[in-house]
């Protein structure tokens, strides 16, 4: 479980930088989204891997915080994943706009003379 | 918890909240003029709330004026705002710059797009939620509220030059709030805890397995903010931003390189100052050598720049990078009068940035550019304008000479303004430190200090003289007074920063003393039993 998970933490985290550094709008904005996912599982990560443990304090005895998963990191992954919902949507209408007064999706604005 | 004077704490933030919802809800564009009515009236009323928690926290003998609990949950589980000097005057100066820019823009620019006086309300709220949080993970959600509503402002007035910018601008700053908050849940991961007075509690006696991942975590979140603070090399995104974006915007953007730079000033003397054990100083010399290199790429550029929005934006990085490098020192002395600087250097920004567009508005576009080849060919430009000597420099001509002079002398740091009593109190300080001997990194504060005025001093003139004695072809700009109003309030205020230098200063260093001594602001916060047990350390 914690291989496959930092893989696909590094996979995501990889693609993402990868895409971020390439010129055009819309790789950017898929690297975005992918280093996000990066990010959040990089979060639930270190509340600690458990499975098939409830979040809160389940039934009505006082139990053991041993037997639960940590509720702190899942809901900073909640409103991370709103944030970054919500400013990837605001980039999508930068992009167009760009895209629309330029002409052209290269990040700078402008083709690379070649 | 139950007087008028304790919710006066949350007020800088549910103020500006309210009003920028009440806008959206009038029907936003429809009646902008009661949004901008509403606008100035929030704004001044922060300026009032800021002024009364100045006061309260510089009475308050720890320092600390209060800390609001909110839910009334006590402090590590809690979400907790804490008001201390340092937040108080971070505050007052963000009211102050926002209400000038306010002022500014009813002349024209609120007009320019859509929905500005909503925006600009929510960029206050995320400026001062950043400053007052006691928390990590708000630090991280008022954060994106103000870099939200800044990407908007950014974008304000639109056109090609504002989108291109804004575009690179959200892009560095949505990878910034990543590695934000891969720094976060690291400290959280190691330490258990997100609350900043907890943290500091806890460094001191974490294990040496557990220290190695917190400083990553730290040094990830630094570099989270000094991307915000622009330090050289995470900088390059700054002056094509602010010199894209409307005047009154790239005004109130000249404290949000300052917000960079508090939250390295807050989280670097409260988790790793003295106390930290182990930790102590962690980083102190990449925050020293990058507010240097800083210093330097700033001055450069500010030398090759060939218009004044640009001259600007790198004159934001000189400011910037000589805080940082003075936190990077971690002399009780040093940081104080790092903080006279940092006020005195935003407001003169602030003015400078809201100046340029009046002076630059009589001009053609890109008249600097062709002044500038003209000088490289060795061109005499107004040979046959030689003969008409003696006509009077108009009223409005003069009046912006006189304002761009007290710009010039606050941001290069000459006397009799505020600048100039900024820079030497930083050398004073510097070179006078408690120990005897002065660190070689102090001997290299003088010449990165004098050396970058001198050129902020030569880049200043070059410009001034271009744009009010050199351009022969200009009209004279049709200047408001509500344009002209806000650039001498700053100035004015620049003024008396220089008339009641003692006072401010003393205020400075007793603000300066509690940042490198955070036992009040932690005992504050997590109550008088901050002797906490040592065996609650987080999730094992």
């Amino acid at each position: 479980m914690e291989l496959i998970l930092s893989l696909g933490i590094g996979v995501l985290a990889g693609s993402g930088v990868w895409l971020i550094l390439r010129p055009r709008t819309f790789q950017v904005i898929v690297g975005l989204s992918l280093l996000s996912y990066a990010v959040n599982l990089f979060i639930i990560a270190m509340g600690r891997l458990r499975t098939g443990a409830a979040p809160i304090l389940a039934g009505r005895e006082v139990g053991d915080p041993a037997h639960f998963a940590d509720p702190l990191p899942q809901a900073l992954v909640l409103t991370a994943i709103v944030i970054s919902f919500a400013t990837t949507a605001l980039f999508l209408v930068v992009l167009l706009a760009s895209r629309g007064l330029t002409g052209t999706d290269h990040v700078d604005g402008r083709e690379p003379e070649q | 918890m139950t007087g008028f004077a304790d919710h006066l704490m949350i007020a800088p933030v549910v103020l500006p909240m309210f009003a920028g919802a009440t806008m959206l809800a009038l029907g936003g564009e429809q009646r902008r003029n009661v949004n901008a009515m509403l606008n100035v009236a929030a704004t001044f009323a922060l300026v009032v709330i800021a002024i009364a928690l100045l006061r309260t926290a510089d009475a308050a003998p720890t320092g600390v004026a209060g800390v609001y609990r909110l839910g009334d949950w006590p402090a590590p589980f809690g979400i907790v705002l804490v008001v201390d000097r340092l937040a108080a005057v971070m505050l007052l100066l963000t009211s102050f710059l926002a209400a000038a820019a306010i002022v500014f823009s009813l002349a024209r620019w609120h007009r320019a797009g859509v929905l500005f006086h909503p925006l600009f309300q929510f960029l206050l709220m995320g400026i001062n939620g950043a400053f007052l949080t006691g928390d990590l993970f708000n630090l991280f959600v008022f954060f994106e509220v103000m870099l939200a509503a800044s990407y908007g402002m950014a974008l304000h007035g639109s056109g090609p030059a504002r989108v291109k910018a804004g575009l690179q601008y959200i892009v560095v700053n949505l990878a910034a709030s990543l590695l934000f908050l891969i720094g976060v849940s690291l400290i959280y991961g190691v330490s258990g805890t997100l609350n900043m007075a907890d943290l500091a509690a806890r460094i001191p006696a974490m294990h040496t397995g557990d220290r190695a991942l917190l400083e990553a975590g730290a040094g990830v979140l630094g570099i989270a903010f000094l991307v915000k603070a622009g330090m050289w090399p995470l900088g390059f995104w700054l002056p094509a931003t602010y010199a894209a974006a409307a005047p009154p915007v790239a005004s109130i953007f000249a404290i949000l390189t300052k917000v960079g730079v508090y939250i390295v000033l807050r989280l670097y003397l409260l988790l790793f100052g003295d106390g930290a054990g182990a930790s102590a100083q962690f980083g102190g010399e990449w925050i020293l050598l990058g507010g240097f290199a800083t210093v330097a790429f700033g001055a450069i550029g500010s030398l090759a720049s060939q218009d004044m929005t640009r001259l600007a934006g790198f004159s934001v990085l000189v400011s910037s990078g000589t805080v940082l490098a003075a936190i990077g020192m971690g002399q009780v002395g040093v940081t104080g009068g790092a903080l006279f600087y940092l006020v005195s250097s935003t407001l003169g920004l602030g003015a400078f940035f809201l100046l340029i567009e009046l002076v630059e508005r009589g001009r053609e576009p890109g008249a600097d550019v062709l002044a500038v080849t003209r000088e490289a060919y060795g061109e005499v430009d107004d040979l046959e304008d030689s003969n008409e000597v003696g006509i009077a420099i108009p009223a409005t001509m003069a009046i912006l000479g006189v304002a761009f002079i007290g710009c010039a002398l606050v941001i290069s740091g000459l006397p009799p303004l505020s600048g100039f009593i900024a820079k030497f109190a930083l050398l004073t300080a510097a070179l006078n430190p408690p120990t005897g001997a002065v660190p070689n990194a102090n001997w290299a504060m003088l010449p990165v200090l004098i050396l970058s005025g001198l050129a902020a001093l030569i880049a200043m003139t070059r410009a001034g003289i271009r744009a009010f004695w050199a351009s022969p072809d200009r009209s004279v700009p049709r200047v408001r007074l509500i344009e002209v109003v806000p650039v001498g309030a700053l100035l004015l205020l620049c003024a008396i920063q220089t008339i009641e230098a003692g006072p401010i200063m003393r205020f400075m260093q007793a603000t300066a003393q509690s940042l490198h001594a955070p036992h009040d602001y932690v005992s504050g916060v997590l109550g008088p039993a901050a002797e906490r047990p040592k065996s609650l350390m987080g999730p094992t």
